[in-house]
């Protein structure tokens, strides 16, 4: 699977990191950043559930 | 046959829907919505859609396609006006009886209503519509009474002045959003509404509005008299439970549901703003959380499909709100009256993390314009935390430091 962020509706709510945090990360500036853009299929449920509990819809997952 | 009905096209309900086909679910699958527009998100509409930056279709929750590849019998502008627990059947409006095996209860809540205020000009904000007909009538200018301070009141009073309008906040508590986050925090709102100009007056409510026509004033019970064009009333909401009143399920300012979202009848549950659930640390409790009507939706529809589901809905609860430039995020359950302490961040500057504290125990964290460390600080909440413990997982081991202080309430 193949994580895509949309920046520019990304509003560093930080959400994803709570859902998955081994695959998303704030920095100190609470700027988002993808640890790894292709994540171990182990990951798939919590990359998943980051997905849905963005609240501005930025995050989707390919393949 | 095997029909699940979900009542309520809410997130809640959208979510289970999602949910229950995921999970897989493959018989027959019905929402019921009581107004027209296929459902939509709620925060953008007291902030990104009241400000015209966000567009109708863009709060939609999904594209009309994703409900017909689910396979979703769309029942929307239909109003459930019953419950039949013997016949395990929705009355509808009309009089049309719909069957079920299986029930999610999602219809959320709505707005109480301002005694002796039905009045043209005086809106409540709930629905996509309450929304774009608020918009409307916002503008340069235009003199706004907000009567309420809660979450909806500020984030309202926020857009309405970043639209140039005049606005007054009227709160009935010493501080905005003080009900739930106690008088600390809420003088820092009330501090920064000030700040841009906002004329924030509590401890006072509205004890009459003045009409010709339409709103020309509003009173207060400190006899002042506030002229405004119109008034935006978020005094709190009520659950939708009217349609389950003969229902015989139990009702408690909401539906009644065990740990694990299922209520006494068996195949039914609630999930949203309506459920008021057994949580298994925090008690019976109700949240009107955007994240919580998703997390509930999930779990609802988890427990209707394996009814001997073992996993109990035990959340810490997450709440967000942006007012200007702050984004204010909660986790945990805070008590008005536990202890504010600082643990990160300079007030002063709005970018602070402070914990709740309770006979030495952290509740809950509050950030302001600090997203990276509420959800580093969430997961430690789901068990009792010490509060040394909170300051030492973010590197503060010393509790004696002056950055942990106690923020004055004092009112400005």
């Amino acid at each position: 699977m193949k994580i895509v962020v949309d920046h520019g509706r990304c509003d560093a709510h930080g959400n994803c990191v709570g859902a998955c945090p081994e695959v998303f990360y704030l920095d100190d500036n609470d700027d988002l950043h993808v640890l790894n853009e292709h994540p171990h299929e182990e990951l798939r449920e919590k990359v998943e559930a980051a997905v849905r509990l963005c609240p501005k819809a930025a995050l989707s997952v390919t393949d | 046959m095997d029909r699940v009905i979900v009542v309520g096209a809410s997130l809640a309900g959208v979510t289970a829907c999602d949910a229950l086909r995921r999970n897989g679910f493959e018989g027959e699958l019905m929402l019921i919505g009581s107004e027209t527009s296929l459902p939509y998100d709620r925060p953008p509409l007291s902030k990104a859609l009241l400000a015209g930056k966000q567009s109708a279709a863009d709060c939609l929750l999904r594209p009309t396609e994703w409900y017909e590849q689910m396979d979703i019998t769309m029942l929307l502008g239909t109003r459930a006006t019953a419950l039949d627990l013997a016949t395990r059947a929705i009355e509808l409006e009309g009089g049309r009886r719909i069957r079920f095996e299986r029930l999610v209860i999602a219809t959320g809540a709505q707005p109480r209503a301002l005694p002796n205020a039905t009045v043209n000009g005086v809106h409540t904000l709930r629905t996509l519509e309450d929304s774009c007909g608020l918009m409307a009538r916002l503008g340069a200018g235009v003199r706004v009474a907000v009567v309420g301070g809660g979450f909806i009141g500020v984030e309202v009073a926020a857009t309405a002045w970043e639209l140039g309008c005049d606005v007054t906040l009227i709160e009935s508590l010493p501080s905005p959003l003080s009900r739930t986050l106690g008088d600390t925090i809420g003088q820092l709102c009330a501090g920064l509404h000030r700040e841009h100009g906002v004329d924030v007056r509590c401890n006072v409510t509205v004890r009459d509005v003045i009409r010709n026509g339409t709103v020309n004033a509003i009173r207060l019970d400190d006899d002042s008299l506030i002229p405004v064009d119109l008034v935006v009333v978020g005094i709190g909401v009520q659950p939708c439970t009217s349609w389950l009143e003969t229902s015989g399920l139990e009702l408690r300012d909401g539906v009644v549901c065990d740990s694990y979202c299922r209520t006494a009848a068996p195949g039914v549950v609630a999930a949203g703003d309506i459920a008021r659930w057994r949580h298994p640390n925090l008690g019976l409790v109700r949240f009107e959380h955007w994240e919580n009507a998703i997390l509930q939706g999930e779990a609802a529809a988890a427990a209707v499909l394996s009814p001997g589901a073992s996993v109990e809905y035990a959340p810490v609860p997450y709440v967000w709100s942006d007012q200007y430039d702050r984004r204010i995020q909660v986790v945990g359950h805070p008590a008005p009256r536990d202890e504010v302490v600082i643990a990160d961040g300079e007030v002063e500057r709005g970018q602070f993390l402070a914990f709740y504290v309770r006979t030495g125990r952290v509740t809950a964290a509050v950030a302001f314009n600090r997203a990276r460390l509420i959800h580093a600080i969430r997961p430690l909440l789901s068990k009792p935390l010490l509060l040394n413990k909170a300051l030492e997982a973010l590197g503060r081991e010393d509790e004696s430091r002056p950055f942990i202080a106690q923020v004055t309430g004092d009112s400005p």
